[in-house]
């Protein structure tokens, strides 16, 4: 525990926009990722929660400054090799999972993650009891519906299946983007609830994006907060579980 | 009753297109307008090959690596240089109607007095038209049997997620971008290896011969999934070389009904154009919905 995982160092991200426009969006970016860490990260709409998200992923790269994963510089990999150790679940439903596919399709598939996809035959069914085990977790129906396409699922269990599918092969990092966005509050606690416990069943390091303060303050060892591409607020541990939504909401106020 | 033989074997022969436009149209969810430039290329690869004397078999193998290569060219236009899939396809099939004028260095090359597979002396045994149902039916075996292994290995499965969501794909470690291509290489070499029996069926390739065969392509797809509404993935492969000999019989009918050859093209669009609007249709008509444009789920 508490061995730095990723580093970010100074990191700076420009990008275009559709005018044509550079803009900084991470500007000297500092953030060390420690193993075990679950941090919540806030901040307001454009404070660049997804853009560090990506950086971190490798979907937009750093324009300066370096990203470390342990001792190995990752800072010029490409996101598809990047996918090896680190598993992200969106905040729509739909991105994560492979419609017309079932639900024991789309997990096989995610059960290969970092396997080469070989020719050889998939053998589905010598997966299906461990399949079962794993959905029956969710305790949304899930494993009923293990030969179903995922299209015909409910946002809920799509939603369920992504989070299964990010972590069903131990990631090095976990990204939640507002995963629980989507959903209805119920649902939406369900799936936050089940979150929690298998982060913290498996030590799962983990950023959660999240608008919801209750949440970001309910869970995780760390908060984070982002504005205007710096991370202004950064609390742990005995610090984070002192702070209330009144804090917050009088931090967030004086921007 | 020779006619409905004839028919048969001609279905049985044009359904390989069916099932290699079923890769990228079906699976990749796009549609590849390559084929119409990769069906004569193949068609001349292996006409001109045989004209000087190369064993049938090898040009027909050498007309599938064409196809392939057209498919690759395509592939990078679209995945690397961020082509739009449509203008990619036609930029391809543009080239190669040049290519093919090159190949057969002219408009058209006839087989006349060749070797061909469909006239051994085996196949001059079997009653007349049986040669093409024969070699028909084993291609299909043999073509069907490996896409259905194809498609339940991890990597058919990849090549499947990849059509369905690349985002998703994407993020398991699958490389969309090769995944696309392999496709589109799979589907342009089976084309052309259905030209290259066609035009042996026809005993001559022309550089027109690929006008309108997207269309009859889907035609045999969707007449396939309009006939027998939700099938596994394994048997809607079989129900494409079905829909292709429907769509054998229809023209014939036509035929039958005054219409003339020049008329086919036509023809074809319509009778696809009414494939394709059969769900929208049966809305209009509270019919059971029966069309899953989809891959629908295996098992």
């Amino acid at each position: 525990m508490n061995k730095p995982l990723f580093t970010l160092k100074k990191v700076s991200t420009t990008v275009q926009n559709s005018v044509g426009l550079h803009i900084n969006i991470l500007k000297n970016l500092n953030l060390t990722i420690n193993e075990g860490d679950f941090i919540t990260v806030l901040g307001s709409n454009g404070a660049g929660k997804s853009t560090l998200f990506n950086v971190i992923a490798g979907g937009i790269p750093a324009t300066s400054g370096s990203i470390m994963l342990e001792n190995r510089n990752i800072t010029n990999e490409s996101a598809l090799k990047r996918t090896k150790y680190i598993s992200r679940v969106f905040q729509d439903p739909k991105l994560g999972t492979a419609p017309r596919m079932t639900v024991a399709e789309n997990l096989l598939l995610a059960l290969n993650r970092n396997k080469s996809f070989s020719l050889m035959p998939r053998q589905l069914n010598k997966h299906i009891d461990t399949f079962t085990k794993l959905t029956k977790q969710m305790g949304n129906g899930l494993d009923q519906r293990l030969q179903t396409s995922v299209g015909s699922l409910s946002g809920g269990q799509r939603q369920a299946l992504s989070f299964l599918m990010a972590t069903i092969q131990k990631p090095k990092l976990l990204l939640l983007d507002e995963h629980t966005a989507a959903l209805d509050p119920k649902t939406s606690a369900q799936l936050m609830k089940l979150t929690d416990e298998k982060v913290t069943a498996n030590a799962q390091t983990a950023l959660m994006i999240t608008h919801n303060l209750e949440d970001a303050l309910t869970y995780g060892n760390r908060l984070i907060v982002l504005h205007a591409g710096q991370i202004t607020l950064d609390v742990t541990g005995v610090e984070k579980q002192k702070l209330t939504k009144e804090d917050l909401l009088n931090y967030f106020a004086s921007y | 009753m020779n006619i409905l033989i004839s028919a048969i074997g001609q279905g049985l022969i044009w359904a390989v297109l069916g099932l290699g436009l079923f890769l990228t149209f079906r699976i990749l969810n796009f549609a590849d307008m390559s084929v119409e430039g990769t069906f004569p290329l193949g068609a001349a690869t292996a006409v001109a090959l045989i004209h000087n004397g190369v064993n049938p078999y090898l040009a027909m193998l050498a007309a599938a690596g064409a196809g392939a290569l057209a498919g690759l060219v395509t592939g990078l236009l679209y995945t690397k240089g961020k082509i739009p899939i449509l203008l990619a396809g036609i930029l391809t099939m543009t080239a190669i109607f040049s290519i093919n004028l090159r190949i057969l260095n002219g408009a058209n090359l006839s087989l006349l007095n060749q070797k061909t597979i469909l006239n051994s002396h085996f196949m001059q045994q079997l009653p007349p038209f049986f040669n093409t149902v024969f070699v028909g039916m084993l291609t299909l075996a043999v073509i069907i049997g490996s896409l259905i292994y194809l498609l339940q290995t991890n990597f058919g499965q990849a090549f499947i997620a990849t059509g369905d969501n690349p985002t998703m794909a994407q993020s398991f470690g699958i490389n969309s971008d090769s995944m696309t291509i392999f496709g589109l290489m799979l589907s342009n070499a089976l084309i052309a290896f259905g030209g290259a029996l066609v035009a042996q069926n026809n005993g001559y390739a022309d550089v027109n011969m690929g006008i309108g065969i997207i269309v009859i392509a889907l035609a045999s797809i969707i007449i396939g999934e309009v006939a027998f509404g939700d099938l596994s993935l394994n048997l809607r492969l079989v129900a494409i070389a079905v829909g292709s000999i429907f769509y054998r019989f229809v023209l014939l009918l036509v035929l039958q009904l005054g219409f003339n050859p020049n008329d086919l093209n036509l023809l074809s669009a319509i009778v696809l154009a009414l494939a394709l609007l059969t769900p929208k249709l049966q809305n209009i008509f509270k019919i059971k919905k029966i069309i899953k444009g989809s891959v629908t789920p295996h098992e």
